[in-house]
């Protein structure tokens, strides 16, 4: 690969990281949390910020409104007929009409997607006209709203902490939290010299092999933990800057919890190495591609659970929320931070949220892997059945699923993971502790010893044999 | 005599509870529900409690007292006498009247007097509705079904006659649906000035 190539990818797919996490997930995560506990509270939730059109533009674009219809219902006449007249040349096998087949078929595509797309604009047209003229998009603009207000606000810095750690902890916080994106893999290795072709499913391909991570390095997840473990002192050093002994207190505890559950974190994903027998994410991804999902090996299934709840914790959110909680410490290390300084404060617990999702994912849900889907496209089999359906597919396109389902798996572990943050109540601060020192910690030890005793007692040979066998 | 004793048993924990793991699972998945009918099942299966309040508005129940409105006879003219009921009867004196004599060739002259100034200071008010028990003509109500619309200004609270008389009742109607019978009226022969109720 040159130089050049590699500067361009590189780049290319750190804005891609930058993008996905803070462009759309630290947002939509932060609309996603207060929708999400309205509909668990039975609450409407965010629905009253809006960008307000001028008072003219609702009576035009209520003139507006018919024409729209018309058309949405014009073109998708002409799709149906088009629809309707392939059938016809495929029932007869011939065509007879004045119309070829394939401009029959372009016809279709274009007027049946132009139908959808101004229905829905019809839709999205309707629910402005019907609110007077206020965009509202279900609460979406609140995180912009938010986010103008944090940069519009006062940035106090109480008068006698200490200025330069004040101003320095929030960036400590934030960085770690979008630099352990860096190793996470979110595709397999694109080739960029066949993008349009079915390629073979096994077998090196000539041209660059471009790795879909920012760092492909030796030490992968150990990486992470180093840059994850950087997050303590953010919030450490907020909380000593702050000049307030709420906020001291806070960092006390962020630290201690932190520290704390680093290390269960660290030990439930030694099985996980031990059975990929790597540190690297993508090799991670790519035994769980080729054999199976790690979370379906019983011990990693345990190993699983406890990341998942260490995991939690490591972010600082409810039930494990006592470096901020309200009841007790007024806000933890947040105390004296207001303005942009927060919103970094709360962006990174957010970014945390998605990456340590992301980790799990690969870790444990296979990463980009989809089932049935191979470099070559899809090939749907069952079990016991020798018959299989396979769907070959062109490389971007598998590529882009399994960008897609990599996004979507990530969703899924944000989603519980604000489903308990609404459901659990907080911790006291020695139960806290004593689950981690005396719950999860020997759980995970003992974890190490099963997979041990796993993997040299030929069983884990065994039970992935049987799982492909039947998948 | 031996003392009889009923051992209830303490409402401990059972072995389910202590384990906290089925527990957690029973309230993510009563939270989840709750969750996912909220968010995916058809409108009127959403158990939303709240509302977008400009736009949307939650009724007031029916008896609710709302601001006050004085009703109006047939022609427009208020029905209230001047009795000064609602005033006295009033434990926050926000009401404040100023009875004036009809002209002597009206037909109400001699009869009945009319308020030439009537003031209710709605931030005195505290909305007990003793106003509309004490009123012998059902002049003034509280079917408004409006609350106080909110301002800056003290002076917007001083609702006078004509304001009191330009808010309708509920149904939208200026008058009441207890019928009043003026002086002379056929539906209720016997009064005349000579002859009074």
């Amino acid at each position: 690969m040159t130089t050049g190539l590699l500067l361009v990818s590189s780049v290319l797919k750190i804005l891609f990281v930058l993008l996905i996490t803070v462009g759309a997930f630290a947002p939509i995560l932060i609309w996603a949390e207060r929708r999400q506990s309205a509909m668990i509270q039975d609450r409407l939730g965010p629905s009253r910020a809006a960008l307000v059109l001028p008072p003219g533009a609702v009576a035009l674009l209520d003139r507006a409104r018919l024409p729209l219809w018309r058309l949405a219902a014009l073109t998708g006449v002409v799709a149906i007929v088009a629809l309707v007249a392939l059938t016809f040349i495929t029932i007869k096998g011939s065509n007879p009409l004045p119309i070829s087949t394939a401009d029959l078929t372009k016809g279709l595509i274009g007027f049946g997607l132009a139908s959808v797309l101004l229905r829905a604009g019809y839709g999205v047209h309707t629910m402005i006209v019907g609110n007077q003229g206020k965009i509202m998009l279900i609460g979406l603009l609140h995180p912009v709203a938010d986010a103008l207000k944090f940069i519009f606000k006062e940035d106090f810095v109480p008068p006698k902490s200490d200025k330069l750690l004040f101003s320095a902890g929030p960036i400590i916080a934030l960085v770690p939290a979008i630099a352990a994106f860096a190793v996470i893999p979110f595709a397999s290795t694109l080739h960029l010299e066949h993008l349009n072709e079915v390629l073979p499913r096994t077998g090196e391909l000539s041209g660059p092999a471009i790795p879909m991570q920012v760092a492909s390095i030796n030490v992968g997840i150990l990486f992470i933990f180093a840059i994850a473990s950087t997050g303590i002192i953010g919030a450490a050093v907020a909380g000593y800057a702050s000049d307030n002994k709420y906020s001291l207190l806070g960092g006390i505890r962020a630290a201690s919890q932190m520290v704390s559950y680093e290390v269960v974190i660290g030990l439930t994903l030694v099985p996980a190495f031990m059975l990929y027998a790597s540190l690297r994410l993508e090799d991670m991804a790519m035994w769980q591609h080729e054999h199976m999902w790690g979370i379906f090996v019983p011990p990693l299934t345990l190993g699983a659970i406890n990341f998942f709840v260490a995991s939690i914790a490591e972010t600082k959110r409810v039930p494990f929320d006592l470096p901020e909680g309200e009841s007790e410490l007024v806000g933890g290390y947040l105390t004296e931070y207001s303005g942009m300084k927060f919103g970094m404060f709360f962006m990174g617990e957010f970014l945390e949220v998605v990456s340590l999702a992301a980790i799990a994912s690969v870790l444990f849900l296979g990463g980009w892997d989809v089932p049935y889907l191979f470099r070559d496209g899809f090939e749907f089999s069952f079990p016991f059945v020798a018959a299989s359906y396979p769907v070959p597919l062109p490389h971007w396109l598998v590529i882009v699923i399994q960008v897609l389902v990599f996004l979507f798996k990530i969703i899924v572990l944000i989603w519980f993971q604000l489903m308990i943050r609404w459901s659990l109540p907080r911790f006291r601060y020695d139960q806290l502790m004593s689950l981690c020192w005396k719950g999860l910690l020997p759980v995970s030890l003992l974890n190490i010893f099963v997979m041990g005793a796993f993997i040299l007692s030929g069983w884990a040979d065994g039970w992935i044999a049987f799982f492909e066998k039947i998948f | 005599m031996a003392v009889e004793v009923k051992v209830i048993k303490k409402p401990g924990r059972t072995v389910a509870e202590q384990v906290y793991l089925p527990e957690i699972a029973k309230g993510l998945t009563f939270a989840a529900g709750r969750f996912f009918r909220n968010t995916f099942a058809p409108k009127a299966k959403k158990e939303i409690a709240t509302v977008r309040y400009p736009e949307e508005k939650i009724e007031y129940p029916e008896r609710f007292r709302g601001i006050h409105r004085l009703t109006q006879r047939t022609d427009g003219s208020p029905r209230c006498v001047a009795c000064l009921c609602c005033s006295t009867a009033c434990p926050a004196q926000c009401i404040y009247i100023e009875p004036a004599e009809y002209e002597p060739d009206d037909p109400r002259y001699g009869y009945e007097r009319y308020p030439s100034v009537f003031v209710i200071d709605e931030l005195r008010c505290i909305f007990c509705g003793y106003c509309v028990e004490a009123c012998p003509c059902d002049a003034i109500r509280m079917d408004t079904g409006m609350h106080m619309p909110p301002s800056t200004h003290r002076e917007h609270f001083l609702y006078d006659k004509e304001m009191l008389l330009s808010i309708p009742g509920r149904d939208g109607t200026y008058l009441t649906a207890n019928p009043r019978h003026e002086p002379g009226d056929p539906t209720h022969p016997g009064v005349d000035r000579e002859h009074g109720h």
